[in-house]
């Protein structure tokens, strides 16, 4: 089962004693906030977690999966997201335990 | 935007919360996140995108000084998709930009 917002709203109730309202509203303007700094052009640098960056792509030729018939893919802002050195360490670790 | 702007950012919005507690609710959840993809699990958050782990194959990589030829193992690599609502408000501003 993947973690969800009702996970981390669990986690602020249990281990930072908010109450279950305050923890639901904490988790949304959370993410809000992030959303909010990507929107208005910032990169966001989370020490420890990753990097989130905006980045223009420009339009490129590209193709229906289906019908094989080309399309231009239009130009547009994207999101992408850079893991830092810890999480990427802690990650592979993973690899590891599996094996 | 750093971690601590984003402390910042949250505790004046939310301003029935102590500065301490949005600090240690923001460490917090980015700790869970971690923690749950070093675990191997996926991360799904609604409106804004999802986490999870892309798999690399072993393979075998140079020591760039030396030239000799090195193995690498297989590992898991932390990767994040922006959903519909983040992509949708982050093309926005580009749209608004170009107009």
């Amino acid at each position: 089962m993947a973690l969800t917002k009702a996970d981390m709203a669990e986690q602020l109730f249990d281990e930072l004693g908010l109450n279950k309202r305050e923890a639901k509203e904490f988790v949304e303007a959370f993410y809000e906030e992030l959303r909010i700094a990507l929107e208005t052009g910032g990169q966001i640098k989370l020490s420890g977690f990753g990097n989130f960056d905006i980045r223009d792509k420009n339009e490129r030729p590209g193709r229906n999966p289906k019908t094989g018939e080309e399309i231009p893919i239009s130009a547009r802002r994207v999101v992408t997201f850079k893991p830092g050195q810890k999480l990427k360490a802690r990650v592979e670790a993973y690899a590891g335990s599996i094996e | 935007m750093t971690k601590s702007e984003l402390i910042e950012a949250l505790a004046q919005k939310q301003s029935q919360l102590a500065y301490k507690d949005v600090e240690l609710a923001v460490k917090s959840m980015l700790d869970l996140m971690a923690l749950t993809l070093a675990s191997g699990e996926r991360i799904e958050i609604r409106g804004f995108g999802s986490f999870s782990l892309h798999y690399r194959p072993p393979r075998t990589g140079r020591n760039p000084k030396t030239g000799d030829a090195v193995t690498l193992a297989s590992k898991y690599v932390p990767h994040f998709k922006p959903g519909k609502e983040l992509r949708e408000r982050v093309n926005k501003t580009r749209s608004k930009e170009i107009l």
